[in-house]
């Protein structure tokens, strides 16, 4: 199986991220599966960016760390990545700004002379490199036209120009390193988590997205952005985050389906908001894409700390509901359920992803028909006195929106009677709480019906790999150099647990290891907290950045013996 | 008036100046009810945390009691969501002027068409007095016991730089003036922003000390369209206090530039989005 893995890096600027999307949305349409992630710091110009781009006649999960080709616009890309080339490794570089000289293969290319020939701008020198790419890797011209006229419509020319004479001067100059074999296959999307989580809410009738920016759910903040008339929906940037979640809470109030995103740092700042919707039993769905902090943390990097924080976000105790996907299709599915559940419970619902998953670009399959609008618990008229909170077997009170004639609609962030006035005695109190909590037996109950958690690998195997979010790629890959057989348990819904799910497998398994992008195993203690199972072996880290498959394995293998 | 009577039993201090604001409030929306300009389940009202705050469990009808500072932001989403709701806010001088300042000066600015009244009482009543952006220097509060040494801020002035298209002062002193500036605030197509000086019989009694100076600027040939002049006026404080209508001017609405005629809670949810998923292909 033909397996490409290569790495394209530059300044800031230089724009290396949608040349790489733009390449990896290529080899997506020419039938391979390709997977794009991209790593760049917290500045505007210069620094160091690149893209890691894979692709495979197979479904890909992962980027790979080791690469056979580095395209470098720059000297720094050389010096940074060269360490990661795998023997016989090649170095394609724009020689008017680089050089190289060492044991893999060179590639001198002069991007810098060919835009001027074109009279064209330095960020075009990408262009020439793309024609480069294509010619060492066998990839058709037709295709790439076609994407970069898609990109950069009347502009497109002479980028189209600068594709040929990079591909031209590759040909003269170099042997290619292989001919990729294209293969027919059903069409999938090429798209990102930030990208799918969008769509699934929008499919589960979101009508508006809040959002204040912050990396990396920016990313989708973008995308809702630029597509609003598309989806029919309104994308609002208010004050700070504060205003978001008070927003939010105004907008499913008065009877429309609202989402807001942010990241760590930002949900920090929507806390008693957040708590307030328990109390007054809104319906908002929340997207946590978390980096590593504490604080601002390393900003434009990955983590899977955050896991604890949201299961205990907001003062008090209220029912919520934490789904964690673990690709763009899972993103797109679980939006539309947290989404429709939270309308459903009138509970909040928090869908926990990564910088990893939000940004990075993958070919994936996506059936939007796995996404509806189930009905919310929403009456569509009243007749006689209304009561928001009115206390029945489930939890869950009818609800109705303003301007519904003859209901007075009360919501409150005090405690309150079935009318939704301020209370305070011990009874009132009680009842109300107990209202409020039972509402997660009809979720739990709901659940038991759908896809909390998901098993890959050998489902017999007696090695079992525990995993929860964006992890799921390196360890899909991982195993598959492992050479033994694993069994690998996806943990999706995270509140409330599936212990149901969860518990069987692990009591199947005879040794258990935990992998997470976090320092102090946070699944694996909520695993022991929810079904007292204790996980004893865990791979953690928390660097910012995900996984590597092959590290991952060569870890795998040293932890099972 | 009777239409929009609580059963919430009323905890307020005997004499406070939130019964003024409460009748005045549920007698501009009964005139607006009865003109048939809006239908009562189309009112929906917010308040923040402090005594003003219970205005939303003593008024029947559509009511977001907030947390505190939060009065706008939920008024903003309601108009989002369904921008033929009309919609008054009752913020305290700690929720609109410290906690919550913030929301105020940017929903001002983006014109979003609601009404805010401050119950401006100078001082944090319910946490039984601490000092407020409003608090004049030298007030005594327990946590400030040799006088609040603080530079007040000026309410109408900060409205006025904020871009608010109408800003108003009532006075709890004068129920019927209050009662017409909401109305007309309530009428108003944009950000209606009224600070009501508001007396608190139990930390900062201030009747009396305003009464004598307080007038209507409206009646001394005000022109309410001259932004320099409202400024100036808003100056006024110390032998005369102006009430009435500083400054109102026409502008575009947020919901209507979001929007256009659209109104959210109508529309029916898409029932695909294949084609934009094709975008990715």
């Amino acid at each position: 199986m033909q397996d490409i893995s290569f790495v394209i890096g530059g300044q800031a600027g230089d724009g290396v991220m949608r040349t790489a999307e733009l390449l990896g949305k290529t080899l997506n349409r020419l039938g391979l599966y390709a997977f794009v992630i991209n790593d760049y710091q917290s500045l505007i110009r210069g620094g160091h960016n690149f893209c890691k781009v894979r692709a495979s006649g197979r479904q890909v999960w992962s980027h790979l760390e080791a690469v056979e080709l580095i395209a470098a616009l720059n000297q720094d890309t050389i010096t940074r990545h060269e360490n990661e080339l795998t023997e016989g490794g090649h170095v394609l570089f724009d020689s008017d700004k680089a050089s190289y000289e060492g044991p893999y293969k060179p590639h001198p290319i002069p991007l810098s002379g060919m835009i001027k020939e074109v009279e064209s701008i330095p960020i075009m020198r990408n262009s020439a490199m793309i024609g480069a790419i294509a010619h060492l890797y066998g990839i058709p011209f037709e295709p790439i036209n076609e994407i970069l006229t898609w990109a950069y419509g009347k502009k497109a020319d002479k980028n189209i120009r600068l594709v040929k004479k990079g591909y031209d001067y590759a040909k003269q100059n170099f042997e290619p390193i292989l001919k990729l074999k294209l293969t027919k296959r059903d069409p999938t999307p090429f798209i990102s988590g930030a990208e799918a989580v969008s769509l699934g809410a929008v499919k589960a009738g979101m009508k508006v997205y809040i959002a204040y920016p912050m990396t990396p759910s920016t990313d989708i903040l973008s995308f809702m952005g630029t597509h609003q008339d598309q989806l029919g929906i309104a994308v609002i940037h208010p004050e700070n985050e504060l205003g978001v979640a008070n927003m939010a809470l105004g907008v499913a109030y008065g009877g429309a389906r609202c989402m807001v995103g942010t990241a760590g740092g930002g949900f920090a700042l929507m806390q008693e908001a957040f708590s307030m919707a328990g109390q007054s039993e809104i319906p908002v769905v929340f997207v946590v894409g978390q980096r590593p902090a504490p604080a601002v943390g390393v900003p434009t990097y990955t983590a899977q700390a955050d896991l604890r924080f949201v299961l205990h976000a907001g003062h008090g105790e209220f029912p919520r509901i934490v789904v964690a996907p673990g690709d763009p299709e899972e993103a797109f599915v679980k939006a539309g359920e947290a989404m429709n559940l939270a309308w459903r419970y009138q509970v909040s619902a928090i869908i926990l992803m990564d910088k990893h998953l939000i940004e990075s670009y993958m070919s994936i399959a996506i059936d939007e028909r796995k996404v509806t609008v189930e009905p919310g618990s929403v009456a569509e008229s009243w007749e006689g006195e209304y009561k928001r909170y009115k206390f029945t077997d489930s939890g869950v009170s009818p609800m109705v929106f303003p301007g519904t004639p003859g209901a007075v609609v009360k919501a409150s962030s005090y405690e309150h009677s079935e009318y939704g006035h301020a209370i305070e005695t011990p009874d009132g109190v009680t009842k109300m709480m107990q209202k409020r909590l039972r509402k997660m037996d009809g979720i739990i109950k709901d659940l038991r019906g759908r896809e909390t958690v998901k098993i890959h690998g050998d489902p017999k195997a007696e090695k079992l790999v525990v995993a929860w979010g964006s992890t799921k790629g390196a360890v899909l890959e991982a195993m598959q150099l492992v050479g033994k057989p694993l069994k690998f348990l996806q943990i999706m819904y995270l509140s409330p647990f599936p212990d149901w799910d969860v518990t069987k497998h692990l009591e199947q398994a005879r040794d258990v290891v935990c992998v997470e992008v976090n320092m102090t195993g946070q699944l694996r203690s909520l695993i022991k907290e929810q079904t007292g199972h204790y996980i004893q072996k865990a791979i953690l880290k928390n660097d910012g950045r995900p996984f590597d498959p092959v590290g991952l394995a060569g870890k795998l293998k040293e932890v099972f013996g | 008036m009777r239409e929009f009577d609580s059963i919430a039993k009323n905890t307020w201090c005997p004499g406070c100046g939130n019964f003024s604001i409460l009748a005045a409030a549920k007698q501009a929306m009964v005139e607006l009810v009865q003109s048939r300009e809006v239908k009562p389940e189309q009112i929906v009202i917010s308040s923040g945390i402090g005594c003003h705050g219970k205005i939303s469990d003593y008024i029947k009808v559509n009511s977001f009691y907030c947390l505190h500072g939060r009065v706008v932001p939920p008024l903003m989403g309601v108009k989002v969501a369904n921008q033929r709701l009309k919609v008054i806010g009752f913020a305290g001088d700690g929720d609109a002027y410290d906690e919550g300042v913030s929301h105020l000066v940017h929903t001002a600015r983006r014109n979003l068409d609601a009404t805010i009244i401050v119950h401006n009482n100078q001082v944090f009543a319910l946490t039984s007095s601490q000092v407020t952006p409003t608090t004049p220097i030298g007030f005594k509060t327990k946590s400030a016991p040799k006088g609040s040494f603080e530079t007040p801020l000026n309410p109408l002035h900060l409205m006025l730089a904020s871009g608010a298209t109408f800003v108003a002062r009532g006075f709890t002193g004068d129920m019927q003036h209050l009662r017409s500036l909401i109305l007309q605030a309530a009428r108003h197509r944009g950000f209606a922003f009224i600070d009501v000086l508001q007396d608190c019989p139990s930390f900062n009694p201030t009747l009396r000390k305003f009464k004598p100076k307080v007038y209507d600027l409206n009646k001394e040939g005000h022109d309410v369209g001259d932004f320099a002049a409202a400024w100036e006026k808003a100056k006024e404080w110390n032998n005369r206090i102006p009430i009435g209508l500083f400054y109102r001017v026409e502008k575009e609405i947020y919901e209507k530039q979001l929007l256009g005629d659209r109104v959210l809670v109508d529309e029916k949810p898409l029932t695909s989005i294949q084609s934009v998923l094709d975008e990715f292909i």
